[in-house]
C-alpha cells in the first residue's frame, strides 16, 4: 500500500499557504497548513511531515530560519524548503548554512516545485524501502531472539544447533549483560525438549536455605514456614531444562547436592527421605571465571567438570561492535512499540556514538540505553541529543584517579590515545582538547606509535 | 436534480464553452447549464503581477453557487496565478465544487505562434476533464497520456490525452456512481 505523503505549509500569508496547499493536494499529497511559525512548531511536534515548506518572512517573532532550526531539533532530518519572495544573497547563504536543503524564490516555475517535490519524495520512498529491508536483513541475523553477525556468536548458533538435542550439561561463561539466559532457551527450544518446561533459577538472588528449598522442594514442616510441602525447581523441569544462572555464587553444601544430582540425576526434598528421580537437562551459567574459582578453593573442582561437559563463552559486546546497529534498530522497534512511542529511526550520528561506547553492561546496557533515549526522543528519529547521558560528564571525573604502577608515559600515551578517539582521528579537534599544538601531537603520536 | 454548472468569466469564445459542454457531459453524465455570463474577474486582478488571482475568483464561485449545481467549472480568457507559481493552466478544489481554467495559455499566440483552432479545443478540453476531474476526487495520474497527469507547460499538455485512463475511470465510476453509468452509456450509445 502506498502511504500517502504530508507535507506543511508554513506561511503567514492566508491565500498563499492555502493556495499552495489545494495545489499540492491536486498531486495526491496530505497538506497541513501553519500560519506561523509558532503554529508550525507546534504543528512538528505533534508529526513529522515528509516536506516543510516555510516562508523566510514572518511576522510575530519567529522567522523562517528560526522556524526551520526548531522544526529541525525535532526532527534532524527534515526535508524543508525556505520559499521567499525575493532572492538575497545573504538570506540564500543563511538559509542554506542553516541546513535548508532548497531555497525556492516565488513567484517560481510550476515546473520547478513539481521537479523538488518529486526529488525528495523519491528520498523518502527509497529510504523507507532501506527502513523495510534492514527490518528484513534484522530477521536474518536472528536466532532464537539472539541478534548477531559476529563470527564467534554465529558459531555458538551452530553449536547450539549441534548440541541442543543432548542431555549433556552446558556451561554458559559471559560478562553479565552478554544475554547467557537467551543462549539458555535458545538451546532449549532448539531442541527436543522444546514441548518441555524450561526453568530459569538466579542462584545470586536467594540465601542459601532458600536456595535449596527453592532448587530441591520441602516436606510439609521441615521448616519454620514450610506449612505445605513445595516441589522444587528441579521436579518442575522434569523432561526440560533448568537453567541456573550465576552458579558461582552457590555455598558449598549446595555445590555437593547439585554434584549429586549430577551423577546420580536424583535427589531429597529438604526434609524428605523419598528418593525423587528426575531427567533434568542442566544449563549452568555464570559471569565470574570458574576456573580461577576452582584455583583459589572457592568451587569443587568435581562440581565444576561435571557441568564444565560443553562450553559456550559469549564474547562481550565490545568484541562484537558490528552488532550494535542491529540490535540497537531492533530495539528502537520493539521497545517504541512497547513504549507507544512514534520512534522508528536512528540516526547515523548516534550509531556512531553507540560504537564508541565501551558498553561495560553489555548488551542488556545497549538496551537499558536506547529505551532511556527513546522515553525522552521527542522525533521519530534517536539521535546523538537523546544519548548525551552515555558521554561522561565532567563531574563524573572528579572521581578518577591515577591507576597505580603507571608511568608518565604511559599516561600520557593513554591520554593522548583517548583523545584521539573520541575526536574519530580529528587532529585539529585533539590538539585543540588536549591543549598542544598539532605538531606536537604529531610527533607524540609517531613517539608512542598510537594508532589513528 | 443537480446539475454541472458552466461560468464562463466575462467574454468567451461561444465554441469553446459548446466543446467543453459537450465533454463534461459525455464524461461526467450530468447535464450541463450555464451560469449567465458575469463581468471580467477585475476584483482579482494583481497590479503588480498582471494576472488574476484564481484564489479569489474561486472563492467569489463558491458564494455565487447556485443551490442546484453539482460543480462549477468557471472558464476565462485571463492568466491565472496563485502567489506561489509563475502561472496555472487552471485550479481546482480537490473534492470540492468549484473549478477554473484559463485560456490564455493554451492559445497558441501566447507563445508568439500563429493561432491554431483546433489545437486550442484540444487542450481545453484536456484541461476542463483535468480540473473538473480534481473536483470529483481524482488527483495527478502518473500515466502520461490521461488528462489527469500534471501539465506544468504546454508541451505536456499537448502530450496527454483527452480520455481517461483504466485507473481513473474506475475511481470516477465510484466517487460519481450512478450518473457515470449514464454519461457511459451515452459514450457507448455515441460509439
Ligand atoms: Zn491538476
Ligand atoms: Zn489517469
Amino acid at each position: 500500500m502506498k502511504t500517502r505523503w504530508e507535507i506543511l505549509v508554513v506561511d503567514d500569508e492566508e491565500v498563499m499557504r492555502e493556495s499552495l496547499a489545494a495545489w499540492l493536494r491536486e498531486d495526491g499529497y496530505d497538506v497541513n497548513t501553519a500560519s506561523s511559525g509558532r503554529d508550525a512548531i507546534e504543528k512538528a511536534r505533534q508529526k513529522d511531515y515528509a516536506i516543510y515548506f516555510i516562508d523566510l518572512k514572518m511576522p510575530g517573532g519567529i522567522d523562517g530560519i528560526e522556524t526551520m532550526m526548531e522544526v529541525r531539533k525535532v526532527h534532524p532530518e527534515a526535508s524543508i524548503i525556505i520559499i521567499t519572495a525575493y532572492a538575497t544573497v545573504d538570506t540564500a547563504i543563511t538559509a542554506m548554512k542553516e541546513g535548508a536543503q532548497e531555497y525556492i524564490v516565488k513567484p517560481c516555475n510550476p515546473e520547478e516545485i513539481s521537479l523538488l517535490v518529486n526529488r525528495i519524495i523519491k528520498i523518502k520512498n527509497l529510504q523507507r524501502e532501506n527502513t523495510i529491508l534492514r527490518k528484513k536483513l534484522t530477521k536474518q541475523y536472528c536466532f532464537h531472539d539472539i541478534i548477531s553477525k559476529n563470527p564467534k556468536m554465529l558459531e555458538i548458533f551452530q553449536l547450539i544447533q549441534e548440541i541442543a538435542s543432548l542431555r549433556s550439561t552446558v556451561l554458559l561463561q559471559g560478562e553479565s549483560g552478554t544475554g547467557k539466559e537467551l543462549i539458555a532457551r535458545a538451546i532449549h527450544f532448539s531442541g527436543d525438549r522444546a514441548e518441555q518446561p524450561f526453568i530459569g533459577v538466579s542462584c545470586a538472588a536467594l540465601a542459601e536455605t532458600l536456595l535449596e528449598s527453592e532448587l530441591f522442594g520441602h516436606e510439609k514442616g521441615s521448616f519454620t514456614g514450610a506449612v505445605t510441602q513445595k516441589k522444587g525447581k528441579f521436579e518442575m523441569a522434569d523432561g526440560g531444562t533448568i537453567f541456573l544462572d550465576e552458579i558461582g555464587d552457590i555455598s558449598p553444601k549446595l555445590q555437593m547436592d547439585l554434584l549429586r544430582v549430577l551423577q546420580e540425576r536424583c535427589f531429597y526434598r529438604v526434609g524428605g527421605s523419598e528418593e525423587i528421580k528426575v531427567d533434568v537437562r542442566i544449563i549452568a551459567a555464570t559471569n565470574v571465571d570458574l576456573q580461577q574459582a576452582v584455583l583459589d578453593g572457592k568451587f569443587r573442582d568435581d562440581l565444576f567438570y561435571r557441568l564444565n561437559v560443553i562450553n559456550i563463552r559469549i564474547p562481550p559486546l565490545r568484541d562484537r561492535r558490528e552488532d550494535i546497529p542491529v540490535l540497537a534498530r531492533s530495539f528502537v522497534e520493539r521497545i517504541a512499540h512497547e513504549l507507544g512511542k512514534e520512534v522508528s529511526d536512528i540516526s547515523e550520528g548516534s550509531l556512531k556514538l553507540l560504537l564508541d561506547h565501551n558498553w561495560p553492561g553489555n548488551v542488556r546496557e545497549l538496551e537499558n540505553a536506547v529505551e532511556r533515549a527513546i522515553v525522552t526522543c521527542r522525533g521519530r528519529a534517536l539521535t546523538e541529543e537523546d544519548f548525551t547521558f552515555l558521554t561522561p560528564r565532567v563531574e563524573a571525573n572528579r572521581g578518577w584517579s591515577v591507576p597505580a604502577n603507571v608511568t608518565l608515559q604511559e599516561l600520557e600515551k593513554e591520554v593522548i590515545a583517548a583523545t584521539i578517539q573520541r575526536t574519530h582521528g580529528n587532529i585539529k579537534e585533539a590538539a585543540a582538547a588536549l591543549g598542544i599544538d598539532r605538531s606536537t601531537l604529531y610527533e607524540r603520536i609517531k613517539k608512542f606509535e598510537i594508532p589513528r | 436534480m443537480t446539475f454541472l454548472y458552466l461560468a464562463p468569466q466575462g467574454a468567451v469564445d461561444d465554441e469553446v464553452l459548446t466543446i467543453i459542454e459537450t465533454c463534461l457531459w459525455a464524461n461526467f453524465g450530468y447535464e450541463i447549464r450555464q451560469l449567465g455570463s458575469s463581468a471580467e474577474p477585475e476584483y482579482a486582478f494583481d497590479l503588480r503581477r498582471r494576472q488574476y488571482s484564481s484564489t479569489l475568483i474561486l472563492r467569489q464561485l463558491v458564494v455565487k453557487c447556485p443551490p442546484d449545481a453539482a460543480r462549477i467549472l468557471a472558464v476565462t480568457e485571463k492568466d491565472l496565478f496563485i502567489p506561489m507559481l509563475s502561472f496555472i493552466f487552471g485550479q481546482a478544489q480537490l473534492n470540492g465544487t468549484v473549478a477554473i481554467i484559463s485560456l490564455a495559455r493554451l492559445r497558441q499566440e501566447f507563445y508568439g505562434l500563429p493561432s491554431n483552432r483546433m489545437l486550442l479545443l484540444a487542450r481545453v478540453v484536456k484541461e476542463a476533464l483535468h480540473e473538473m476531474g480534481h473536483t470529483f476526487g481524482l488527483i495527478h495520474c502518473p500515466e502520461r497520456t490521461c488528462p489527469m497527469s500534471l501539465s506544468t507547460n504546454i508541451h505536456q499538455v499537448d502530450t496527454k490525452g483527452s480520455e481517461f485512463c483504466a485507473g481513473c475511470r474506475a475511481l470516477l465510476r465510484e466517487n460519481i456512481g450512478a450518473t457515470y453509468e449514464q454519461a457511459a452509456n451515452i459514450m457507448r450509445a455515441e460509439d
